[in-house]
């Protein structure tokens, strides 16, 4: 027994020192990024082609998923509102739900799967097939190069598409509240008005902003520690994947926690 | 050897950690010389010529190139200082997005003011020069065979003009014929560019097909250079590791 618990103590602690030297290795990192992305050369070419490449192509994604999620809410909000007779709140709630949490955290989610593993499978592809060493060999920084134009997009990226999100979540919102559900046109839209603030856009698009940065900052990390072998890439995109999500989620906890002392 | 010094490592010793990668390195690089570092898997080749580079620092000692101490040349000077190299990968490390020609721009467009259509004329001419014709210009390195990535590889490495050469593992795992062409590709490359000055280092543990073109060899073993002459030397050298890997 007493064998057992040193053992699962043992394994615990040694799960817990390499996440943390795993976190410890991101915020390393991190710090690169921030030294390299205020020093010239400015490759806006490169940033310009992963905004086209983490925001335009995942536009009609992204607007298929709030399309769906405005209107499945909009069903659930009602069923449960008609019972206390509130349903001409379902406007307002609805939108409140995307715009606080629903339109940044599954953008994030999306994204985190989209481009988070695409940047891992690029930079890790090019890790093992001596791309990022060539770079260096030519005196350019690899993570100048290919880390920050993919932060940077990222991070302003993430934003727009949430909104988008919003948007395009609030038209299937109202579409299903009001053609199928029946609630009508100008009870919708003056509860709208009555109960949406600048401040929970605000919110969701600080979320945004926060969790475009992160992803992208994950993305481009695992791509860089990938070694040797194609399985390697593969490793590192999942790992991509599992932890911009996981960071997604938990980070939505900290920063919600934050946001509504402050807004 | 009373020739120009193109690289002197005094003394190195890299560890990692507690591992002793490098111990003790001495040894020279004529100036405009092929000269080949041969040795087993793990010897510290890789390490050895990172060093060369400046992309590692050594624990111990110091390494110069044309006479200039690598470790007072800060992270900037450092990044400038590497274009006196070219590099020839040993899969090319094409940069896969990118065309074969853009792939020879790159370093012009990051490095020079030239203009665009004096950079492609220049691209052109590298890589006419290395036997790359006009139809492959705009060919992905996915869409070339191996061989021709490498021709690119090397046009990339010679478009900065560079005053050392250096080639990683050229010819292992080549076919006899495009290990021959690689061959002569290096010959040509030194024999043009001789004129205004051309340091080649091979690194390699293809024996054969080395020492055909090399002027000196290096032989690395587990961190030192046991054995530093010309070629027909080395072919006579009494050091057994040396007979043995030569025989393999
Ligand atoms: N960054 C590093 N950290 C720790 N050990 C390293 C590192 N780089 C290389 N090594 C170790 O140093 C030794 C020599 O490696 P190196 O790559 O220089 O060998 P090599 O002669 O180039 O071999 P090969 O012919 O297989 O390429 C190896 O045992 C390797 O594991
Ligand atoms: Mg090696």
């Amino acid at each position: 027994m007493g064998q057992f618990f040193y053992q699962l103590v043992a394994s615990l602690g040694a799960a817990v020192n390499a996440n943390v030297q795993g976190l410890g290795r991101v915020c390393t990192f991190m710090l690169s990024f921030f030294y390299w992305v205020v020093r010239p050369p400015f490759r806006l070419k490169l940033f310009f082609e992963q905004m086209y490449s983490i925001g335009y192509q995942s536009l009609f994604i992204i607007a298929l998923a709030g399309a769906f999620t405005g209107m499945v809410m909009a069903f659930q909000m009602y069923f449960g509102f008609q019972l206390i007779s509130v349903d001409s709140l379902v406007g307002p709630v609805v939108t409140l739900s995307l715009a606080k949490e629903l339109a940044p955290v599954l953008t994030g989610l999306i994204v985190a799967g989209k481009a988070g593993s695409s940047m891992a499978a690029q930079i890790g592809t090019m890790k093992v097939t001596e791309q990022v060493d060539a770079l260096e060999v030519m005196g350019i920084n690899s993570h100048q190069y290919l880390a920050v134009p993919r932060i940077v997009a990222g991070t302003l990226a993430l934003p727009m598409l949430s909104a988008i999100f919003l948007v395009v979540g609030n038209y299937g919102s109202y579409f299903i509240g009001t053609r199928a559900l029946m609630i009508d046109e100008a009870i919708y839209l003056s509860k709208l008005s009555e109960f949406m603030f600048i401040e929970d856009i605000a919110h969701g698009l600080i979320k945004a902003f926060v969790f475009g940065f992160v992803i992208a900052l994950i993305g481009t990390y695992f791509g860089f520690q990938v070694s040797k072998g194609a399985e390697g890439v593969g490793r590192g995109t999942n790992q991509a994947v599992v932890w911009g999500m996981i960071t997604v989620l938990m980070l939505d906890y900290i920063l919600t926690s934050f946001l509504v002392r402050i807004l | 050897m009373s020739e120009e010094i193109a690289i002197a490592v005094e003394d190195v010793t890299k560890k990692f950690g507690e591992l002793v990668i490098l111990n003790h390195l001495n040894f020279k690089i004529p100036a405009n010389k092929i000269t080949t570092i041969l040795g087993f898997s793990g010897a510290g080749k890789s390490t050895l010529m990172k060093h060369i580079l400046g992309l590692l620092k050594p624990t111990h000692g110091k390494v110069s190139v044309f006479g200039k101490d690598l470790g007072t040349l800060d992270e900037m000077e450092l990044r400038e200082f590497r274009r006196n190299f070219g590099m020839l990968f040993q899969y090319a490390a094409l940069f896969d997005s990118k065309t074969a020609l853009e792939n020879v721009a790159f370093p012009l467009r990051e490095f020079t003011k030239l203009k665009d259509s004096e950079i492609r004329e220049k691209c052109k001419d590298l890589l006419l020069s290395v036997n790359i014709q006009e139809e492959s210009f705009n060919k992905l390195p996915s869409e070339l065979s191996g061989g021709m990535r490498k021709r690119v590889g090397l046009a990339r490495g010679l478009a900065l003009s560079p005053k050392i050469m250096l080639y990683d593992e050229p010819t292992t795992g080549l076919d006899p014929i495009t290990t021959k062409m690689v061959n002569d590709l290096i010959v040509d490359t030194q024999n043009k560019y001789a004129e205004r000055g051309m340091t080649t280092i091979i690194i390699s543990h293809d024996v054969r097909a080395t020492l055909e073109i090399s002027d000196f060899v290096a032989f690395l073993d587990r961190g030192t250079i046991v054995e530093y002459s010309t070629v027909e030397e080395f072919r006579l050298s009494k050091n057994p590791l040396v007979q043995e890997f030569i025989n393999l």
